[in-house]
């Protein structure tokens, strides 16, 4: 038996593409998709919500290649809409969290004492819910809509970055050159600007790349329990959930939203595994991952 | 041992205040004025001054902290109130609906510990052959499909293409919760699988395994006897964690499948606004989740002597 940790390590990597071109080949298919969704009216084969009786249910063929919804929609025009929706929501929460997370993480970092104590421990009581239950609720006090549904989860899913700023802060706070920043006069918010956010912004920039397909699916999955787009808006959540009773006779009309969700979450997944990749190559090799 | 319990439970308690508080404000500035509700249903003709009589009555007129601490009071006693829709009180159909979402939750885990444990230690062991780059992309895979997507799927597959399991859960039997189960466990070995690879990786780099190579010992004894057991730890402090997420986690799956635990009472309240009912829903379900950390934390003090006598914190 061969030994584990050697099994042919240089092969693999002779036929193996670099992590930058890599890189390079994921965000030219991610800004492709961008592209798509800003422009998807003018790509859209079809109004994606004109309604055509004779046309409902139809299954997929030249005419409609994802088929027809139970208004006669075209499905392939409503998932390229539906792009937008779900691709923007998921960034912009992705940019919210890690700005106000960042932005409590280094302040706390930073300041410490009574601050630090306070805010770390209204993170711990956002951080007690478990899971999608506590954005379940707010978006459901809320009364449901994408920027609602933005809103709750949001709440549950800052702490993640406040906790990994604080930690980054507190680890570069001890470095010399701060205290040379210091003795030289610069003010505290010169010094967090100037020397702390530079030295966090890779880690913060890699979770929140990872942290866009995981942000989708939860969008998608309040949208999915109507707490999120709410219909004839063409979202890929809900559009899955309109489909869902005629799922068994007609798949297609909860496939191709389902399949929008996977190629995007994939798609973004691997631009962060990469992203991470060209950061920091120690990580690659051990982690291991794709 | 018994020094550091108490202190987290300590440690725990603003905690609790502070789940318990949100809870409480979160319904509060929903509008959920219960008198509203209640003389909505009547369905009769009232003025201001019967709705002041009541609110007087019920409290609501207090300040926001008086109501508070009243409510905690309530909530401590096990009253939670009456459901809007049914009238039944809450606390009592939260507990009936509980063992449900229990059985969910642990065969969900015994699936994921069965699926992500040997394929995680077969993809280290072959690191980078076809078989650990398969189970990596499915890995991947399962990590970029949201769940509900995923109880659609195997329903369409198991259910209607193939009629193996019943559609829609006929009760609480094993036929039925095996496809919700092994819908939440997609997502989770899909993470253990990689995580369980890591640590068998690093496990198998130390230098008693090729020690115990040089001296002529089989690589499968290495690797049950030494490799596996120094995992395990690792292994089961991810499964006890991930109880929590599980937890929250099972109501989209349970409302798909029809399956009568909390998390299909919570969506269910959700779409009629029933505000106690969801209210006891997250404040019971963090409750049980910090429970569960903490008691993770202890089990892990208890069966790890490097932390128990190293003496640090976990």
């Amino acid at each position: 038996m061969k030994m584990a940790g050697k099994t042919g390590d240089g092969r693999y990597q002779k036929r193996k593409i670099s992590a930058k071109q890599k890189l390079w080949i994921l965000l030219i298919l991610t800004l492709l998709l961008l592209l798509a969704a800003i422009f998807a009216e003018s790509i859209c084969p079809y109004d994606p919500n004109m309604q055509n009786y004779d046309m409902a249910l139809k299954p997929p063929d030249a005419a409609h290649p994802f088929g027809t919804d139970r208004y006669g929609r075209d499905m392939l025009s409503r998932v390229i809409i539906g792009a937008r929706t779900s691709i923007f929501s998921a960034l912009l929460l992705v940019l919210i969290i890690a700005v106000i997370g960042t932005t409590v993480g280094v302040l706390c970092g930073y300041a410490g004492g009574a601050v630090d104590m306070v805010l770390m421990r209204v993170s711990d009581v956002c951080l007690a819910f478990p899971g999608l239950v506590f954005a379940l609720a707010i978006a459901a006090v809320l009364n449901g809509g994408v920027g609602n549904a933005i809103l709750a989860l949001a709440a549950i899913s800052w702490p993640k970055y406040a906790r990994l700023a604080r930690s980054q802060t507190l680890a570069v706070k001890k470095a010399a050159y701060i205290s040379a920043a210091r003795l030289a006069g610069d003010s505290p918010f010169q010094i967090i600007v100037r020397h702390i956010l530079p030295n966090i912004r890779g880690q913060i920039l890699v979770t929140a790349m990872l942290d866009v397909g995981t942000m989708m699916m939860e969008m998608a999955a309040l949208s999915f329990l109507g707490l999120g787009a709410k219909p004839p808006t063409a979202e890929w959540g809900s559009m899955m959930s309109e489909g869902r009773s005629m799922f068994q006779t007609y798949p297609w009309v909860v496939l191709t939203p389902g399949i929008g969700i996977f190629v995007t979450v994939v798609l973004f997944n691997l631009l962060g595994d990469a992203v991470r990749d060209c950061m920091d190559p120690a990580t690659r090799k051990e982690r291991g991952i794709l | 041992m018994g020094k550091y319990i108490l202190k987290r439970v300590l440690m725990l308690l603003p905690i609790l205040f502070g789940i318990t508080f949100l809870s409480f404000a979160m319904m509060r500035l929903a509008g959920s004025d219960v008198v509203m509700q209640q003389m909505d249903t009547t369905g009769m003709a009232f003025s201001q001054e019967v709705l002041d009589a009541r609110r007087a009555e019920l409290g609501l007129d207090q300040p926001f902290l008086v109501q508070y601490i009243s409510w905690l009071g309530d909530f401590l006693t096990g009253h939670l109130g009456v459901s809007y829709v049914s009238g039944e009180d809450v606390f009592a159909s939260f507990i009936s609906k509980l063992p449900a979402t229990l059985l969910l939750t642990v065969v969900s885990i015994v699936l994921t510990v069965l699926i992500s444990v040997p394929l995680g230690i077969l993809a280290a062991v072959r690191k980078n052959r076809w078989s650990d780059r398969l189970i990596r992309v499915c890995s991947f895979a399962g990590n970029s499909l949201p769940n509900f997507f995923v109880a659609l799927l195997f329903m369409y597959l198991f259910s209607i293409r193939f009629p193996i399991f019943p559609v829609i859960a006929g009760g609480t039997d094993l036929k039925s919760v095996a496809l919700p189960a092994l819908t939440l466990s997609v997502a989770m070995s899909s993470r253990y699988v990689r995580q369980v690879r890591a640590a068998v990786l690093d496990e198998l780099n130390k230098e008693y395994v090729q020690a115990a190579r040089a001296r002529g010992i089989r690589f499968s004894v290495t690797l049950w006897k030494s490799v596996f057991r120094s995992c395990l730890m690792t292994i089961l402090t991810l499964l006890a964690l991930s109880i929590g997420s599980l937890l929250g986690g099972t109501a989209i799956v349970e409302s798909v499948f029809m399956w009568d635990g909390v998390g299909k009472m919570a969506v269910d309240a959700i779409n009629m606004r029933d505000y106690p009912v969801i209210q006891a829903y997250v404040v019971w379900m963090a409750i049980i989740y910090v429970l569960v950390n903490l008691l993770t934390d202890i089990i892990y003090r208890l069966l790890d002597p490097r932390i128990r006598l190293g003496g640090k914190e976990a």
